[in-house]
């Protein structure tokens, strides 16, 4: 009975835990809430991935109205991936912002901090598990409202104007999306995913449907920090409470990136129209550009925070480069990298929250000589920043190899080249706080700081295992992506 | 292709341009929600104005109407102008924090307090 039901209650169960805490007030219970609700949530994902890669993809009509017409959520083996993913992360933070939470927050509003909280992740989810067009920007637009206040709460003041540019540059993109599908709407006259795709296949005036794939690729490429558009993303990282960093870092673009995969394989795949614009060509270049550029970049970066900002746009321009191949490597190397990437950048915001907590800062220059006063988090920052440059072992490095496979199948050798040689930009930002953490003797200055608190490191260091655990064994993060990609790949008919 | 069935399109492009512009041009912060809403108005009439027939009728069955504007646009929107009025009020909540941080709402004097700032922590 209650099976039945999963993709539902999956968005669901977070989002009546938002009005629960809210008229519950209390900081305990709001905390435990939200974190029952986030184990909930990866318990319901973990199910609903089992059950599509038994039975293959599911559908489920909301409020019994069947699809086309009413609103559908459709589980396949892609989004179920992206929901583990994002429920995975909110359950490892969720113990973590226990202590962070009421250490970077004022004592009366951390139930709000929680209430948010468990709207963002229902919204995630939410864009995740939906299969129709019109409930992914109301999704979407419930992720992004409650992520601008959670970006605000940071303690310093720079983060009003960073979650106000947020905000700003946020609606844009909405609105961009719902241009798009407006168009999409106006020449299909549809909205579910599935019927949109086989009815684009039939409209023969294709310059609406151009003006539409650019609208929708501009809004999410808004969203998902895509390179010219990704200016919010390191000053919102930068000053948001380290809690939701973490957080953001390893769910909210990735989500974003899943929704310009969905539109590009299942509701543009059928069409000729990918072939007709040079797609797929400009989304390389863009790609690339974010790599070199951005990680160059963060090799220039004081501040911890805003490096791994800046690598975490390189990072999804790794991400989006294996969209842009469009073969099965190619795609298999994306969307495993949305996890990799998700569980690397996730642990290492949450290690460098726990400096934040015990120095007080995260700037290289007031972190000499941290390794001997916090040898635990010392080493976490630098096997998950092994998994960052995508070290043999990592799971980083599953994802740079079945990219550079994808490269080589493609014919582009440079391509190869130049993941590889980005890989060793990485090295050099990863190594600067090798040499300030290790090699530096403390200064006089220096915190005297004790190791973190236990329910700080233990998710943290979760995490970090995480990125050796699935380096090694890899039927999750390799095997169930292969079934995705093949699927999308079908879809977008070769 | 009648001037009627298509001015919807000119006045949705001019207000969309228009808000783009007043988002990108002023530097006040409440301003730029002001072009921001503009921007998302716009929205709104794509959706609706390709919606109404000429000489339809609310979508209610009855024997004496045969021609009906599509509901669903309307439906759509609605939840679309919920979502602007929630941006637009978050928007402004966090302006006035900004003004009680920084003591003005004008972006080129916040940057310039944030940039002392940053230098007054260097030295």
């Amino acid at each position: 009975m209650i099976a039945e039901h999963l993709p539902a209650l999956q968005v669901v169960v977070p989002l009546i835990c938002a009005p629960v805490i809210v008229l519950v007030r209390h900081r305990g219970a709001a905390w435990a809430v939200a974190t029952l609700a986030s184990w909930a949530a990866l318990a319901m994902a973990i199910a609903l991935a089992v059950k599509v890669s038994q039975s293959g993809t599911l559908s489920y009509a909301i409020g019994s109205w069947p699809p086309p017409w009413g609103i559908e959520y459709r589980v396949d083996a892609l989004n179920a991936f992206v929901l583990v993913l994002v429920s995975l992360i909110g359950s490892i933070v969720m113990p973590y912002a226990k202590v962070s939470v009421a250490a970077e927050l004022p004592q009366e509003q951390e139930y709000l901090f929680y209430a948010l909280y468990c709207l963002c992740l229902s919204g995630l989810l939410g864009i995740a598990i939906t299969g129709d067009l019109f409930n992914l920007f109301v999704f979407l637009e419930i992720s992004s409202l409650s992520t601008y206040v959670l970006i605000a709460l940071g303690r310093r003041r720079q983060a009003l104007t960073a979650a106000y540019q947020y905000l700003v540059m946020g609606t844009i993109g909405a609105t961009f999306y719902v241009i798009g599908i407006g168009l999409l709407y106006l020449m299909t006259g549809t909205l579910n995913m599935a019927d949109m795709a086989q009815r684009l296949a039939q409209v023969t005036e294709t310059r609406p449907l151009i003006a539409a794939l650019a609208f929708i690729t501009v809004g999410i490429g808004l969203k998902l920090a895509l390179f010219p558009l990704h200016q919010w993303l390191p000053n919102a990282y930068a000053f948001a409470p380290s809690v939701v960093t973490a957080f953001l870092a390893a769910t909210a673009t990735k989500v974003s990136v899943y929704a310009l995969i969905r539109f590009n394989f299942t509701v543009f795949g059928g069409t000729p129209l990918l072939g007709e614009v040079p797609f797929h060509e400009l989304l390389m270049v863009v790609s690339i550009a974010a790599i070199v550029t951005m990680s160059l970049v963060a090799l220039y970066q004081d501040d911890l925070k805003r490096m791994l900002a800046y690598s975490s746009v390189a990072q999804i321009g790794y991400i989006t480069l294996g969209v842009s191949l469009a073969n099965p490597s190619g795609l298999t190397a994306a969307i495993a990298h949305l996890f990799n990437h998700g569980i690397t950048k996730g642990a290492l915001f949450l290690l460098v929250g726990t400096l934040a907590l015990r120095c007080g800062d995260t700037r290289l220059s007031q972190l000499s000589g941290i390794a001997s006063r916090m040898p635990l988090t010392a080493f976490g920052v630098v096997l998950s920043g092994l998994s960052l440059i995508g070290i043999p072992g990592t799971a980083g490095f599953i994802t740079k190899w079945y990219l550079v496979r994808a490269c080589l199948e493609n014919g582009s050798w440079w391509l190869a080249a130049l993941v590889v040689a980005t890989a060793l930009i990485a090295v050099g930002y990863v190594w600067r706080f090798v040499e300030t953490a290790y090699l530096k003797a403390p200064g006089p200055q220096a915190p005297r700081a004790g190791e973190t608190p236990p329910w700080m490191l233990v998710p943290a260091w979760l995490l970090v295992a995480a990125c050796i655990y699935f380096g090694l064994e890899t039927s999750f993060n390799v095997g169930y992506v292969v079934e995705a990609a093949k699927l999308l790949l079908a879809q977008g008919g070769g | 292709m009648s001037f009627a069935s298509h001015y919807a399109y000119g006045v949705t492009i001019f207000l969309m341009v228009a808000g783009l512009y007043i988002l990108i041009a002023s530097g006040n912060l409440v301003k730029k929600l002001i072009g921001l809403g503009i921007f998302q108005t716009s929205v709104y009439l794509l959706y609706i104005a390709p919606g109404k027939l000429i000489g339809g009728t609310a979508p209610i069955l009855a024997p004496e109407f045969t021609v009906y504007s599509n509901p669903l646009p309307h439906v759509l929107i609605l939840t679309a102008i919920v979502v602007g009025v929630a941006t637009l009020a978050l928007g402004l909540a966090i302006v006035v924090r900004i003004r009680e941080a920084y003591d003005t709402i004008e972006e080129d004097e916040i940057l310039a307090a944030d940039m002392a700032e940053d230098a007054g922590q260097r030295s």
